[in-house]
């Protein structure tokens, strides 16, 4: 059950049943996506299934998270996102109503990215042999010549950006499942990153080096795994991460910690230090007022990620282990 | 903390430099809290000590120092048909021989994490609700309010085991097994905040240990370091409480009436320390129809440690996590050994975590 | 092994309050504290509101920090 959280054991999981099967030139480390080469086209391709319990909460839905996190997939291997596939294993009895909401949720999210959804499959099960329903969705996009982004390519002095506030989505889950009796105005921050990272790879091209969309496992073990990749340090400034004030506060309660809690509409963005200011102004003026540079690439300690926390000492962060359970100690 | 005022760095910089100061040559500290254990690794305060300044924890993480036998009780309550398990989530990854809690839910037996024990008097009342108590003086208070509650409310399917520890009798064992050299004590907080600052009195006067009663924030860490040092330079010992704002002399005499009126002292083995007279709290007498253990005839199973763990020297501070042969290669967060290794606020997961 | 968490009390219904912290509210329970009124600042831990905070007290160990660092001048 914990595997499914993102962050290590996820790795794991994906690395013992499928890389030692699907092995192959493509099949980038981080797993949900690939480039391939088609003609003299470079294709973005990439599958994710979507699994949300409850399906709604503050500020995101499962139609349109099945959408914008496919769309964001694909931006992050540097594709300019097309057209998508979605396919449904729906449990016996459930609401039409709701499936209606969902695949209208989906129609109107795909609108936004300017994709097409051009083709898909149902599957009915019986009832018990899925959780109401679950939504894979695959994805396409064309990479543009010049564009070469990958969680290897991280560089010595390159500059780390996020384009907003962390921990959102997994914050929103949290409390709409209400395990903790927490009530918040903390909204899940889903939503499509294409207006922010294409313009970004038009004008900086193969200077901009890898970009990575925080999901399960949070900030912490996105940085992790690049630095792993790539073969280098990160080295981040706690006071510079933006976090909101809800929820710091959710978490502080709860004894977990902002930067393992999922993104759903954050991207990192690790580039050439000479494009850092004009990144971050373009970002900032197409409304990711709390975009941030908030570190830096080092050459060691290879694979670590390293942090100045807010009152000025320094530690690792590390990657996440299993899922984040709330402790009293 | 959002706002408390207590993480201004410019003040931890400039304790931090009336640290280095004193130029103290050569000290360990020890904390007994495993909520200081984290603080002092998140906020990254090894980096703003000098060298010569160590901290080492000690038995302050209940997860860490609950027996291998009090642990199979929860399991076995698990087992029992018509029990839901509930508890901190804290405990939830602790293997015992070889299984935790979280796995027994995965294979379809009723556990549920809960932030607050209050939450287990209000889950579904078709079954036989356990409440598995791990904690110290901060928790049980709470714990006890609930059984209050419980009995208000005329509820029957509500039972707890009580696995509830005493910090000052493991501190008295901690300084009367004298094999670990502790120059100063980091008391905890929260804990104090129940008990008060007199149940600390004997460390001074039989001890001649200084003692500071510190909070959480980056300040009150530097701050309560920076006194244990000055008296540790100045060779006084004094009980120093520099967490003012929430612990007074006389603790909260409400949640000490409570505890003694659900529980009593009794004697309780704990992992790394053995067994410690009248360290553990027992449901009295008069309240067995609350005790878990009596309900359903729980017994403890003896379980030995795993092969090569040191968690029992690394709990007493005579060990550090990177003593141990399992560290960091057999024992990680994600296959940890021994508990230790599994909680965050333990040790070794600590220095694992953070560095 | 102590998380607690200052938080304001929003509502006090008997023992039940509301607590509050940046927008984050959660049930608390007063068991352990009397005369709790909306706007005290209390810790919470699992639950349960175990002390009042005294700001007064608050505000004199940072002032005594902030006074060591003037004679000293760190």
């Amino acid at each position: 059950m914990e595997h499914g959280a993102g962050g290590r054991m996820s790795h794991e999981l994906f690395e013992r049943v499928f890389s030692s099967r699907y092995g192959n030139k493509y099949l980038d480390r981080a797993a949900d996506k690939a480039v391939l080469k088609i003609g003299r086209n470079r294709i973005g391709f990439t599958s994710d299934a979507f699994v949300m319990s409850p399906r709604k909460v503050q500020g995101c839905s499962l139609g349109a998270l099945s959408v914008f996190g496919t769309v964001n997939d694909l931006l992050t291997c540097g594709a300019t996102p097309l057209y998508l596939s979605s396919s449904f294993i729906i449990e016996e009895g459930f609401p039409f109503d709701e499936l209606d909401q969902i695949a209208s949720d989906m129609t109107s999210a795909a609108r936004k990215c300017k994709v097409e959804i051009v083709t898909g499959d149902t599957k009915v099960v019986e009832r018990g042999k899925a959780d109401g329903v679950f939504i894979v969705t695959s994805g396409i996009g064309s990479v543009a010549r010049g564009v070469e982004v990958s969680g290897s390519n991280a560089r010595a002095r390159d500059r780390v950006i996020v384009t907003g506030s962390v921990g959102n989505h997994g914050v929103a889950v949290m409390i709409a499942r209400g395990e903790f009796g927490l009530s918040a105005k903390v909204k899940s921050d889903c939503g499509p990153l294409s207006d922010l990272v294409l313009p970004a790879l038009r004008k900086h091209g193969s200077r901009v080096h890898v970009l990575r969309d925080p999901t399960r496992g949070g900030l912490a073990t996105v940085l992790n795994e690049i630095s792993i990749e790539s073969g280098v340090a990160i080295e981040i400034d706690e006071k510079s991460i933006p976090i909101e004030a809800g929820v710091k506060a959710a978490c502080d309660l709860l004894g977990m910690d902002p930067l393992y809690m999922a993104c759903e509409g954050v991207m990192v963005l690790i580039v050439d230090k000479r494009i850092e200011d004009s990144v971050l102004r373009e970002l900032r003026r197409r409304g990711a007022t709390r975009a941030a540079v908030i570190g830096t690439v080092t050459g060691s300690p290879k694979g670590r990620v390293i942090m100045t926390t807010s009152v000025g000492g320094k530690r690792y962060l590390s990657m996440l282990k299993g899922m984040s359970l709330p402790r009293i100690c | 903390m959002v706002g408390t005022g207590f993480g201004d760095p410019e003040l931890v910089a400039g304790l931090a430099t009336k640290i280095a100061s004193l130029g103290i040559r050569d000290a360990q500290l020890m904390e007994v809290c495993g909520t200081h254990t984290v603080a002092l690794a998140k906020y990254g305060t090894k980096s703003l000590l000098p060298d010569s300044v160590r901290i080492v924890s000690g038995p302050g993480c209940p997860v860490c120092v609950t027996s291998n036998s009090d642990l199979s009780l929860a399991l076995r309550a698990v087992k029992t048909s018509g029990v839901t398990l509930a508890t901190f989530g804290d405990m939830m990854r602790v293997p015992v021989d070889g299984v935790s809690l979280l796995e027994m839910k995965t294979r379809g037996f009723d556990v549920r994490t809960v932030y607050s024990p209050f939450d287990a008097l209000a889950l579904p009342s078709d079954k036989q609700v356990v409440f598995f108590g791990v904690g110290f003086e901060t928790t049980s208070p709470g714990v006890a309010a609930v059984l209050r509650e419980a009995q208000r409310r005329k509820v029957n399917n509500f039972s707890i085991i009580s696995c509830f520890k005493l910090i000052p009798p493991a501190l008295r064992a901690l300084l009367e097994g004298n094999d670990v050299r502790i120059d100063g004590l980091i008391l905890p907080g929260h804990v104090s905040t129940i008990i008060g600052t007199r149940a600390y009195d004997f460390l001074v006067e039989e001890f001649n240990v200084p003692c500071v009663i510190a909070g959480f924030e980056p300040i009150d860490l530097m701050l309560a370091i920076y006194s244990l040092l000055k008296m540790i330079e100045g060779r006084k010992a004094m009980l120093v409480n520099t967490y003012t704002r929430s612990v007074k002399a006389e603790g909260n005499p409400e949640a000490i009436r409570l505890i003694n009126k659900y529980f009593e002292p009794v004697d309780a083995e704990w992992r790394g320390l053995g067994t410690i007279p009248k360290s553990g709290l027992a449901l009295r007498g008069e309240h067995s129809g609350l005790d878990a253990r009596q309900k359903f005839d729980l017994k403890p199973v003896k379980i030995p440690e795993p092969a090569g763990c040191r968690c029992a020297e690394v709990l007493r501070g005579a060990a550090l996590p990177t003593d141990c042969p399992l560290f960091s290669k057999e024992c990680t967060p994600e296959n940890p050994v021994g508990p230790c290794m599994v909680t965050s606020e333990g040790a070794c997961a600590a220095y694992y975590i953070y560095g | 092994m102590c998380l607690a968490i200052p938080c304001t009390i929003e509502k006090v219904d008997g023992l039940d309050a509301v607590a509050t912290v940046a927008g984050v509210k959660r049930a608390v329970r007063l068991d352990l504290v009397e005369n709790v009124r909306p706007g005290d600042v209390v810790l919470v831990h699992s639950g349960f509101a175990i002390q009042k905070l005294s700001k007064e007290d608050a505000a004199e160990v940072i002032s005594t920090i902030v006074e060591l660092g003037e004679k000293s001048g760190w």
